[in-house]
This record gives C-alpha cells, sequence and structure tokens, in this order.
C-alpha cells in the first residue's frame, strides 16, 4: 500500500535529484543543442570541478559551492580556449562531425589521465556541515546534500535562460543555433559567439562538479557513467532547450525516486529511459525541442 | 703435460656446458620466474588494485633479496583491466602467449577473476585468485586458491556472520532487508544472504538490487525505514557504501544491525570521512589493527606498504586489502620452493595439501581453492569522534565481534545505541 508520507517523500526526493542531473546537463544541451557540438567530454568537465571543489576543501575548508563560484570563470576561460583548438582544427575546415567527436574523446581521456597521475585512484568526499543532515518540512524530510545541488541547479538554470532570452550575446547564441550563416549576413561573427557559449558550457560544470562531489565520493574515471545520463536528459528536454533540460531532468529524477521506493531501484533506470523512449515516440524533437 | 692440459680444457668446458644445459648458472644471469596478472589500475576498483601492486611488489623484493625462488629472481608482469570484465581474456592470453609468464595469478574481485577462469581452466594453469567471491563455485577447478577467508561455502558463509552475530542479540530480530548494487559480488553474497535468513527463520521484508549507477539512495533507505525491519543487510561497492552511510543517517533509518556486506568501509578515504557516521555499523572485514589479530609480519609489512602508499597516493591504511595481496603470491612462492618446481600440477598439489604461514596468519585451503575453514571477521565501528586517520591505526575502533576466536571487544546493540 502506498503511504501518503512516502509518497510526498518520493517525489521530493525526485525533484531534489533532477535539480541536480539539470545543472549537469546544462553544459551538454547548450554544446550539443545550440553549438552543434557533440562534446562527449562534458561529464569529464564535471569531474575536474569536482576535484577543484575537493582540493579547495581539504586544503582551505572551501565549502564546495564556494569554490564552484570562484571557478567558474576558470572554466569558462577553459571552455573558450578548448573551442578555438576545435574550431582551428575541424570546425573551420567543415571536418567537425566525426573528427570531432574523436577530438573530444582525446580531451575526455587526457582529462581523465591527468586527474589520476595528480590526485590517483582513491575516492574523494568532501566536508561540509550539511553533508548527512536533512531538515524537515512536515512529512517531508529534505537531505541538504541534495537540497543545495537543486537550488544551484535551478537558479543556474534561470540564469543561463536570462542569459539566452534576454542579453544580446544570448540572442546572438540563439541566432547561432538557427542558422550562423545568416548571422555573419548581418555582420557579426559566429566564431566569437560560439566560443562564448561554449565557454559558458564548460563554465556550468565548475559548479555542477561541486554539486557532484557533495553528493557522493569522486574518482577519475566516473564520467563515464554520466556520459549516458546528461545526454538522456538533454535529448528528452530538446536539444538546446535550457528550460526542456530542466523539466526532463526533473521528470527523470521523479521517475527514478518513484520507481526506486515503489518497485525497487533495480527498475529505476529502465524505467527512465522507458519515459525517454515513450517521450521520444511522442515528440522525436524532446520535450521542448523545435 | 699436454694430457693434462688438455683434459683440464675439456673439463672446464664440459663444466660451462653443464652450468648452461642444468641451469647450475648465477640467479641473477638465469631468466626471471614471471609471475603475470591483470589487475584494476584505473576504472571503479583501482583504488584496491594499486594498493595490491605495492604489496605484491614488496613480497617480489623481499623473495629476491633473499636470492629470489630456486635461485631466480622474480618479475611481476602486470596489465591494467581497468575494472572491466571484457578486457581479461585478451589480458591473460597476452601474459601466456606474449609474456610466456611461468604463473598466473588472479586480478582483485569478483567480477574480474570470472572472466579469467576458462583461459584458466583450459590451459590447467595453477590460479591463485584475490578477493572472488564463490566464482569457483560452479566449476570447481581444481587449480583455483582464494585467498579471502570466505570459507568452504563462500556465498554462505560470508554472509552467515552477519547473522551468527544477529541471532546472539536481545531483543531477538525478526526481519530483515536485503538491499544491493546490480553487479557480480552483490549478487552471490545476496544468494548466500537468502538461504542464510531462511535457516534463521527471519522473515525478509525487503529485497531488492540497485543499479550501480544510482545516485540518490534517500529513496531506498526511506523504503527500506518503512518495512521497519530489525536487520539491514546491504552489499555494495564504496560509491554506493557511501551513499547508503549518508542516506541512513538523512532518513533516520536505524534498524537494530546495519552493515554486513559494504565494500569501502575498510578504506581510509571512507573512513576518514564518513567519521562519526560510522559509528554502530557492523560490517565485514579480514584484518583490523585487534590485539587479537597480530601475525607475525603483520606489522612491519604495514609500515613498508603505508610509506610506499603515501608516495602512491593509494590508500594509506592498507588494511583491507594489500596483507592480502602479499599473501597469495607468498603462498605461490612457499609452494614453488617446496616442489622446486615451476610444474602447475606440483605447485598446485602443493598448495593445496599444505598449510602456509603468512602474514594474515596460517592459511588452509580446502577442496574447492576457499579457504578450509571461514575467518571472515564482523567488526563494529564504535567510538569514533571524528575523521582523523590516526584513530584507524589503533585497536578499539573497528572491534571484533566474529569469530570468537579473534573477538576482541562487546557490541553496542541495538544500532542507534551506538549513534549516541
Amino acid at each position: 500500500m502506498v503511504s501518503l508520507d512516502l509518497l510526498l517523500n518520493a517525489l521530493a526526493a525526485g525533484l531534489l535529484l533532477g535539480g541536480f542531473y539539470a545543472a549537469v546537463s546544462l553544459g551538454i544541451s547548450m554544446a550539443f543543442g545550440l553549438l552543434d557540438i557533440v562534446n562527449i567530454a562534458h561529464p569529464v568537465f564535471v569531474i575536474l570541478g569536482s576535484y577543484a571543489a575537493y582540493i579547495m576543501n581539504a586544503r582551505f575548508g572551501f565549502d564546495p559551492i564556494l569554490t564552484g563560484v570562484l571557478f567558474t570563470p576558470v572554466f569558462y576561460v577553459l571552455g573558450v580556449v578548448l573551442y578555438r583548438i576545435y574550431y582551428a582544427s575541424f570546425e573551420r575546415k567543415g571536418a567537425e562531425s566525426l573528427r570531432g567527436l574523436v577530438f573530444f574523446f582525446g580531451v575526455l581521456f587526457i582529462v581523465e589521465v591527468s586527474l589520476l597521475l595528480a590526485f590517483g585512484v582513491d575516492y574523494r568526499m568532501v566536508e561540509a556541515r550539511y553533508i548527512g543532515e536533512s531538515i524537515h518540512i512536515g512529512p517531508v524530510g529534505l537531505a541538504y546534500r541534495l537540497l543545495v545541488p537543486f537550488v544551484v541547479g535551478v537558479m543556474l538554470t534561470g540564469a543561463l535562460y536570462w542569459f539566452l532570452a534576454r542579453t544580446f550575446y544570448g540572442r546572438a547564441v540563439q541566432a547561432v543555433a538557427q542558422d550562423a550563416f545568416a548571422l555573419r549576413l548581418m555582420g557579426a561573427n559566429p566564431f566569437k559567439v560560439k566560443s562564448i557559449a561554449f565557454g559558458l558550457a564548460i563554465a556550468t560544470a565548475a559548479l555542477a562538479g561541486a554539486l557532484l562531489i557533495m553528493i557522493g565520493p569522486v574518482e577519475p574515471a566516473l564520467n563515464r557513467e554520466y556520459i549516458g545520463r546528461v545526454f538522456a536528459v538533454a535529448v528528452l528536454g530538446g536539444m538546446g532547450s535550457i528550460s526542456g533540460t530542466l523539466v526532463a531532468a526533473l521528470l527523470l529524477g521523479v521517475a527514478e525516486s518513484l520507481t526506486a521506493t515503489f518497485s525497487g531501484p533495480s527498475w529505476s533506470v529502465a524505467v527512465s529511459f522507458a519515459v525517454l523512449l515513450l517521450a521520444l515516440a511522442v515528440r522525436p524533437a524532446g520535450l521542448f525541442g523545435r | 703435460m699436454m694430457w693434462t692440459w688438455t683434459r683440464s680444457r675439456t673439463c672446464a668446458v664440459l663444466a660451462v656446458i653443464a652450468a648452461l644445459v642444468f641451469g647450475a648458472w648465477p640467479a641473477s644471469a638465469q631468466e626471471p620466474i614471471k609471475i603475470g596478472f591483470g589487475m584494476a589500475l584505473t576504472g571503479g576498483l583501482a583504488a584496491g588494485g594499486k594498493s595490491c601492486v605495492i604489496a605484491m611488489q614488496l613480497w617480489a623484493d623481499d623473495v629476491n633479496k633473499k636470492g629470489g625462488l630456486l635461485g631466480r629472481k622474480v618479475q611481476l608482469v602486470y596489465y591494467d583491466d581497468q575494472t572491466k570484465g571484457a578486457t581479461v581474456p585478451g589480458i591473460y592470453s597476452k601474459l601466456l602467449d606474449v609474456d610466456k609468464v611461468h604463473f598466473v595469478v588472479s586480478g582483485y574481485g569478483t567480477n574480474l577473476i570470472a572472466p579469467a577462469m576458462p583461459i584458466v581452466m583450459e590451459r590447467k594453469l595453477v590460479f591463485p585468485a584475490l578477493f572472488g567471491l564463490a566464482n569457483n563455485e560452479k566449476h570447481n577447478y581444481p587449480g583455483y586458491f582464494q585467498i579471502m577467508p570466505a570459507g568452504p561455502r563462500p556465498a554462505l558463509d560470508w554472509t552467515n556472520t552477519f547473522l551468527e552475530v544477529a541471532i546472539r542479540q536481545t531483543p531477538k530480530a525478526q526481519t530483515i532487508a536485503i538491499v544491493g548494487a546490480d553487479a557480480e559480488y552483490p549478487h552471490n553474497a545476496i544468494a548466500g544472504m537468502r538461504e542464510n535468513v531462511k535457516k534463521a527463520g527471519l522473515k525478509v521484508v525487503y529485497d531488492s538490487f540497485y543499479p550501480p549507477t544510482t545516485v540518490d539512495f534517500t529513496p531506498i533507505a526511506r523504503a527500506i525505514k518503512a518495512l521497519n525491519p530489525d536487520i539491514v543487510f546491504v552489499a555494495s561497492y564504496p560509491p554506493d557504501t557511501a551513499g547508503m552511510v549518508l542516506a541512513a543517517h538523512e532518513v533516520g533509518l536505524r534498524p537494530k544491525l546495519f552493515g554486513g556486506g559494504m565494500v569501502g568501509l575498510q578504506f581510509a578515504a571512507l573512513l576518514t570521512k564518513l567519521g562519526p557516521k560510522l559509528n554502530g555499523i557492523v560490517n565485514y572485514d579480514f584484518w583490523v589493527p585487534e590485539p587479537t589479530l597480530k601475525f607475525p609480519g603483520i606489522d612491519e609489512f604495514l609500515k613498508r606498504y603505508q610509506a610506499q602508499a603515501a608516495k602512491e597516493g593509494v590508500d594509506p591504511l592498507g588494511h583491507y586489502l594489500p596483507p592480502w595481496a602479499y599473501s597469495y603470491v607468498q603462498v605461490l612462492g612457499q609452494a614453488i620452493e617446496g616442489t622446486k618446481s615451476l610444474d602447475q600440477q606440483k605447485v598446485a598439489e602443493y598448495i593445496r595439501s599444505k598449510e602456509h604461514d603468512t602474514i594474515v596468519g596460517k592459511v588452509k585451503f580446502g577442496g574447492n581453492g576457499e579457504w578450509a575453514q571461514s575467518r571472515v571477521l564482523q567488526v563494529q565501528f564504535q567510538g569514533i569522534d571524528s575523521g582523523d586517520i590516526a584513530q584507524f591505526h589503533k585497536p578499539g575502533k573497528r572491534v571484533v565481534l566474529w569469530p570468537e576466536k579473534f573477538k576482541s571487544g562487546n557490541i553496542i546493540y541495538p544500532y542507534e545505541k551506538a549513534l549516541k
């Protein structure tokens, strides 16, 4: 029998998990959906963000979220540099599709091996007073370890949505996504616009990584477990749709949580992907895709 | 005179030929005895795998300092299996056909031992194995020798120790929740637990696997809490172990007994980060620094290991895997010396028939290549007040509850009492 308490808690846990999934998937959605760059290395930048949070926490006692915010500009610059290399090597020559994929595979392995060499293979965690504690609102218990990522994930989504919808550069990014050639005819420089957008996509990984290590232990090869999940969220939401990414992430989070609570956790992944397939059958471009 | 000179010269030439043919040559000039294996140096089990390599290298150094085995140096040949079973058959084929190793031993863990079994069995090799749970259950291969002290019925004996602790407590436990990762080790452990639970007459109120990629464990902990079991048995790998311990605290899961088969609670990385949240958990282990488990050579080994581990950034405690990684090659080395042979069958027969002195105590294998008698420990985390690593070097923090022979303290029961 389904108890109301359990149902409310499962829904709440699912929403919190969804907020975290959104934070991890936003970068993919921007790069893949808006810029047409198959950045499969995105999860490894999330792990890089986790290690930044770990170092600052272990050495200086910094809160992981603070580290995430501090490292966002660093990751932005990293993203811009990475895009410039990608552009000069592949996109400018029109060889971005398959070779670009191989390039990002290479980036993934280089970052992963560098982390292995620098930090070894041990699992790393961060310490913060709120990790392992929870707040209770009526019958619903919310773990801070998931509540904080949810809040940050939603705020990050809101900030990116605002940037794309309300700023000049944001609109320019959307214009690039629609027709880069037309944008060039208008006198704008698609390369510059795309490098800003890609920088932002990688910048989200700094925060997402901080959220990830807050939730559980991290090791360099963990990124591979997230590749499928973040692409699933981005595709379900509709490629390039920021609000769609959040809705899809929340949907998958709730589906996972409800399944884990009421039908046993072994079904949770299957149910999530069933939701994805069902949604794509009805709306092939994703929930909010055009 | 001429005849004498010629005879001396002939004798010298014959002596050189004899030395070349029969091996009476200085040890350093001979081909080393090569021991090959795949090991998880990247991927999910890499933290353990790397610490094993350090321990095995320490053994090889010890042996070589004493002149090697059969007068020949020992050389370890190993490759990264990436914690992927799919890489294992290729690695062992290369070790045997290209590197021409004399012996193979397993990598670390059930999932990485299983894919090596067919090739080892086909070539009738002696196969010392490291921390595989019930890998030989179906094959019953006579050359398999597994160093983890899970006992002759590994799937049953492993989990039975947890229930042995449970059934001795008052108030008596009536119900149990069983949960584990959807992977080989938890499957084997939980299969054994289900049988043990039947015998113990406990009622199973929750029994489920979760995908290894699970991020949030609070729905699982909450679903278990809603059923209010007396015992919660968890068979998990390190990331999920951390997830389950944190989730149990966050949702207020308070069974009478919690733990059992959580991998990760033996490593410094998790011990130091979970700190006081570990108090009260009863979990399996194989060696802890309690006075009842001080075997000859273990302290000296750990000192050397810890110095090396600090440089290589792996588990700084080294209580869990490294002593066993040292011991399984120690047993192989003793068998090679004991038989004065590299013959696979003779070495296997020696390992099977003798009791071996190792740094983890006396090791005797049973008919199926598992320990003749289980020595799985159940330890309880007690009095942990911080994440300071120094406390885990000392006795009294992981108190041995079972088996009686090695018991070093009393349980704090129920679980909730230990949290206060």
